[in-house]
């Protein structure tokens, strides 16, 4: 799907976002990226999902190297890549269904947008992607009225909408409670599996990431610091990774002493006491 | 975002600009003060109070009679459909060059990362550039100043009094727009941009439901406004209240203008009462 040769990011005030990442990830794979903050998470997804432009380096997708895409072949493949925010990124004022709607807009013309705006098109597709996160009633709510979760489900429900190649969820649970966060990890982990779609996920926590995904990637100052399966990430290198982390060595001093903040949704990790 | 140099953050640096301005301000105000001959005991003397009860007395009572008031039907009428027409070009205007002139939408902020290199981020500004411009010629000449104009093109009548609004408040109409609409939190139109969303979709979807209770508030504030201007209009003969209370105040008939304001009033008070009903509706 994914293949990043030294894909380097310099932004215009001298700070380096990416550092030299390279990094191959097959079609239907899972994989999720740990760091600090600052860490260079949310440039790689950027770059991903094709919202920046890298510096240099190559970044091939399905074997095109779409790096200096523009015009309508960068519209064409960032359809194929749906992304997935912190914060929900819905229009507040719009209903539900039209925010789910807007998945289409990448291949809608602009007569097609308007219309459906005066009369949902589609209403079929909306309500099936509202079903599949749990919240099919909410189809004519207005946006901003819906909690913090359920907007998480309005923006996954748009992205099957938009029915990509890949799902990129840049730290999609960060601001939600411990329980929701299981549900939200574990329902975009089904949907990409029953559609066989790429996940990508960007996670805060150490031990939703090692308990719920195959491939773990510690991404720290721009670069990769490890990518493993989640069964040979030590406690060592993830002291190391989050070096001069304070909340996050908590974390993992936590895990160490067999403390869980999401209870028995995670199991007990390899190096770890439970 | 990793530094490329721990250095601790530089002090931000210290903007001389608010004390050259208050200094600036002063100067203008003193001299302002000299030069334009600001004196309150004008108001006062003798010459002047003769002159304000003579007017009042003229003034009172008001002229109520009916064959009046039926008079004055067709000049209302008049400018209430001066404004409203007058709007819709404003609105034809305005809409069009505020969203080429609004800079998230055309040239910079989170949809145009992509836009490297000086040529085409140039390219990019051409049409930005050229909008705002023309917005700003368009709103920095009086409506007063293009009816006048217009008047000499296509004649007296309320025809001159519509294209001076529409133009005048066009411009205006646009620079507001553009305003709101770059006020709009670019996070959710930046997750429509990478789903693969063109720019019409963005506006659709994004950038339109958002600013809407601000666009429409600001649309109806300016209709308020066209009023009172259509009424000021009628003085170069662009039709309406105005052309009749030109008439009147040049005849020394005060009790008329006297009724002619309490005649605008009315209906400013009418489109204040039907704005206030359609932004419940929309900010509701």
């Amino acid at each position: 799907m994914y293949e990043l040769g030294d894909v380097r990011k310099g932004f215009a005030d001298g700070s380096v976002g990416l550092d030299g990442v390279s990094l191959t990830i097959g079609r239907g794979e899972h994989v999720a990226f740990i760091g600090p903050s600052g860490s260079g998470k949310t440039t790689l997804f950027r770059i991903l999902n094709l919202t920046l432009r890298p510096t240099s380096g190559s970044l091939r997708l399905d074997g095109v190297n779409v790096a200096g895409f523009s015009g309508p072949d960068l519209r064409r493949a960032r359809r194929r890549i749906g992304t997935i925010y912190q914060r929900q990124n819905l229009v507040g004022r719009l209903r539900v269904v039209h925010n789910v709607l807007a998945g289409n807009l990448g291949r809608w013309s602009t007569l097609a947008a308007l219309r459906s705006l005066a009369r949902p098109k589609d209403i079929d597709a909306a309500l099936h992607a509202l079903a599949q996160v749990g919240i099919p009633e909410k189809l004519y709510a207005r946006t901003d009225e819906l909690s913090g979760g359920q907007q998480q489900r309005v923006a996954i429900a748009r992205v099957l909408i938009q029915d990509p190649d890949a799902i990129l969820a840049d730290e999609p649970v960060s601001s939600v409670d411990p329980t929701l966060a299981v549900t939200i990890v574990t329902l975009l982990r089904d949907i990409s599996s029953e559609s066989r779609k790429t996940l990508l996920m960007s996670l805060h926590s150490v031990e939703l990431a090692l308990t719920y995904f195959p491939r773990i990637v510690g991404v720290r100052d721009g670069r990769i610091h490890f990518d493993l399966s989640p069964d040979k990430v030590h406690a060592d290198m993830l002291e190391d990774l989050y070096a001069g982390q304070r909340d996050e060595q908590r974390e993992i001093g936590a895990m160490r002493r067999g403390v869980s903040p999401f209870g028995k949704a995670c199991r007990p990790l390899p190096g770890f006491t439970r | 975002m990793a530094r490329r140099a721990d250095r601790s953050p530089a002090l931000p640096d210290k903007s001389s600009f608010p004390y050259v301005l208050t200094a600036a301000f002063a100067v203008t105000f003193a001299l302002a003060l000299r030069t334009a001959q600001v004196d309150p005991r004008l108001l006062f003397d003798r010459q002047a109070l003769t002159n304000i009860t003579r007017f009042v007395r003229g003034a009172l009572p008001p002229r109520i009679d009916a064959e009046f008031l039926a008079m004055l039907v067709r000049p209302a009428v008049e400018t209430v459909q001066i404004s409203v027409m007058g709007m819709v070009i404003a609105i034809a205007i305005g809409l069009p060059l505020g969203l080429l002139a609004t800079s998230s939408l055309t040239w910079r902020g989170v949809l145009h990362e992509r836009i490297t290199g000086v040529g085409r981020r140039v390219l990019a500004f051409v049409p930005y550039g050229t909008s705002r411009a023309l917005l700003s010629v368009l709103r920095s000449i009086p409506e007063y100043v293009w009816a006048f104009m217009f008047v000499r093109a296509v004649g007296l009548g309320p025809f001159p009094g519509i294209l001076a609004i529409g133009v005048a408040y066009g411009g205006m109409l646009g620079k507001v727009y553009s305003e709101i609409l770059e006020s709009v939190d670019p996070q959710p139109l930046e997750a429509l941009h990478a789903s693969g969303a063109g720019k019409s979709g963005i506006v659709l979807y994004g950038l339109f439901p958002e600013a809407l209770p601000h666009l429409i508030s600001y649309t109806l504030y300016r209709w308020e406004c066209a009023i009172r201007a259509s009424a000021i209009m009628g003085f170069v003969g662009a039709g309406g209240l105005g052309q009749q209370i030109e008439l009147s105040m040049r005849m020394f008939q005060f009790h008329e203008v006297i009724t002619l304001l309490g005649v605008l009033l009315v209906l400013v008070g009418a489109v204040d009462l039907i704005s206030g009903r359609i932004r419940a509706q929309v900010v509701g």
